[in-house]
């Protein structure tokens, strides 16, 4: 499978990805070389195996409901571009 | 033709965790803008997720509620998309491996007045729900905070939130409303979520299609977080009759996400974004597969109160209760209690008196002052004594009235009330028996009227030995005896 120009660029604008039409050459070319990996696998026999969902074959841990952060919003907010009214600011985003 | 309307609800409810799903940071409401974001909920580069027992917990228990399979491997998925209070750019949340499979909620559908297809009388139905996951919650965004800006708190961000997700099983706004609100009492009675609907505990998303029957499936609308039943009622109805003219004046409908405005009552599309359900979900690296052991479930289910269903049912089996008294009883656990506490006092004799009065008088009561029945200034107790003095005859009905009043505002014991106020009814044949010879030998021609057939004066009869007796003649007893003197 190869991709076409229009999937990169889909892609890139849903990763938010400013791309110009040499980079999406490139990035063409190096998705296509990773899909062709991916049809190489497919290849291989895995019938009646169960499919992991992560690389390692362990379950996840959990911790107890418990409280155990404290409120930090002061340090947390000193390295936000800007705060207000204990508010982080963003450009404004219109529904 | 006619039309029949497809409703199925996506239910998003928030989880009454102390600590937040992936991390240690509270989660009680209504805190200082983002006094409650922690590393993990506001998304600082390296922070890890650790998933809270206490979510997962709690979705075992609804999902073992309704009868459904508990996967004994789920998996967590990232759900991509940009929005300002989503700092990290996804969601954690399930995709093609839920905790909870499917299940099925049985509900009372009443019918509802002004509904355009509600139905005419109330009767059960079974709704099944697909699946139930769980996810994290996204932060507020406050628009209009700043000139220019959109504020954003992340307080709620990483709360925890089991999605409850039904079939298509509905098929007009009674039915879709009936079904929220069954599971909105089942989510508090089995002590997940505190259901709080104002606060943003209990939210509901509503697709909405309509067909002419036995014809395929419309295309769907999605109304967007409705945080009432009363929103859910009247946008139902907007959103199918809408569709329905739209159909019928020759349109089609394209499937979208629309909004309700209780101002106007009118639905909506919100501007449709062209990739918004290009989520691009994948099993999220940061956390391994969740394993449910058969000895963990088997746990929960232990925990598990008697359900509500299973009382509706066997408040009609054993106390031979109607399916309007069982319905009542079982709208939240509290009530139900409060009933089983009154007629393990009182005893299942008088259970049918019990429900009238608690779903009479007290109820009204709770209502004018704005009380839930765990504040009832008259407790189980007190109420008991008194039903067992109705029911042996030691009070009437409105002798009992005033009972309930005195113990309401002031208090005290049914017992030493009813002898204070002299409440007492007469319940001795004989003197009965001797006030209406009484009434009878004083109202010669009255009762000669009545006898040459004038039937309607047995009320002033009944009036007037009422009033010599000062309201305490029994008012069984006094009828009888009544009849029995007039006739001669």
């Amino acid at each position: 499978m190869s991709l076409s120009i229009a999937d990169v660029q889909k892609v890139a604008h849903l990763a938010r990805l400013a791309m110009n039409n040499a980079e999406i050459e490139a990035a063409k070319s190096q998705l296509s070389g990773i899909f062709e990996l991916i049809e190489e696998m497919q290849s291989v026999d895995t019938k009646g195996i169960e499919p992991m969902s992560h690389a390692q074959d362990l379950s996840q841990r959990l911790r107890e409901d418990k409280v155990t952060e404290t409120d930090q919003r002061g340090l947390f907010q000193s390295i936000a571009p800007q705060v207000e009214s204990g508010l982080y600011l963003v450009p404004q985003v219109i529904e | 033709m006619t039309w029949e309307t497809i409703i199925g609800l996506e239910v998003h409810t928030q989880l009454s965790t102390c600590s937040k799903i992936f991390s240690g940071a509270p989660t009680e409401y209504g805190a200082e803008p983002n006094t409650q974001a922690d590393a993990v909920s506001i998304a600082l580069p390296g922070v890890l997720p650790v998933l809270n027992k206490g979510a997962v917990e709690r979705a075992i228990r609804f999902g073992l509620a309704i009868g459904a399979h508990i996967a004994p491997r789920s998996v967590f998925a990232r759900k991509n998309y940009f929005y300002p209070d989503l700092p990290k750019g996804y969601q954690i949340s399930q995709f093609d491996l839920p905790v909870v499979g499917m299940g099925a909620l049985k509900i009372q559908v009443e019918p509802l007045s002004g509904s355009s297809n509600g139905p005419g009388k109330t009767y059960e139905k079974v709704v099944r729900i697909t699946r139930a996951h769980l996810e994290e919650d996204a932060g507020k965004s406050v628009h209009g905070a700043s000139q220019g800006m959109t504020g954003v708190d992340l307080n709620r961000a990483g709360t925890p939130l089991l999605e409850i997700v039904s079939e298509p099983d509905m098929r007009s706004a009674a039915e879709a409303v009936a079904y929220a609100k069954a599971l909105h009492t089942l989510v508090r009675w089995i002590g997940i979520s505190d259901g709080n609907m104002q606060e943003g505990s209990f939210r509901c998303d509503v697709n909405v299609s309509v067909r002419h029957k036995g014809e395929p499936l419309g295309t769907r609308r999605e109304i967007k977080n409705l945080n009432s039943f009363k929103f859910m009622q009247q946008a139902i109805d907007y959103e199918v009759q809408w569709q329905i003219d739209t159909i019928e004046s020759g349109g089609k409908i394209q499937q979208a996400t629309v909004l309700f405005n209780p101002d106007t009552g009118e639905t909506r599309a919100m501007r449709s974004k062209e990739e918004a359900h290009d989520y691009r979900y994948f099993p999220d690296p940061d956390l391994l597969p969740l394993d449910i052991s058969e000895e963990w479930k088997e746990q929960m289910r232990a925990t598990l109160p008697e359900l509500p269903e299973a009382r509706h049912t066997r408040y009609m089996d054993q106390y031979t209760l109607t399916a309007y008294d069982a319905s009542m009883l079982t709208s939240s656990r509290d009530m139900a209690d409060f009933f089983d506490t009154c007629v393990s006092v009182a005893g299942p004799a008088n259970a049918k008196l019990a429900a009238n009065w608690i779903i009479g008088e007290v109820s009204a009561q709770l209502n004018r002052d704005g009380l839930e029945i765990t504040q009832c200034p008259v407790s189980p107790l007190q109420l008991s004594s008194m039903l067992i003095r109705i029911a042996d005859n030691t009070i009437s009905n409105s002798g009992a009235k005033e009972v309930f009043r005195t113990l309401w505002s002031e208090g005290g014991d049914a017992d030493v009330i009813i002898e204070a106020k002299g409440l007492r009814q007469v319940s001795d044949t004989g003197a009965i028996e001797a006030l209406v010879d009484g009434i009878i030998a004083a109202n010669a021609d009255k009762v000669a009227e009545y006898r040459a057939g004038k039937d309607k004066l047995f009320g002033f009869f009944v009036g007037l030995a009422m009033k010599a007796s000062k309201g305490k003649a029994n008012p069984g007893q006094l009828n009888e005896v009544l009849q029995k003197k007039l006739a001669g």
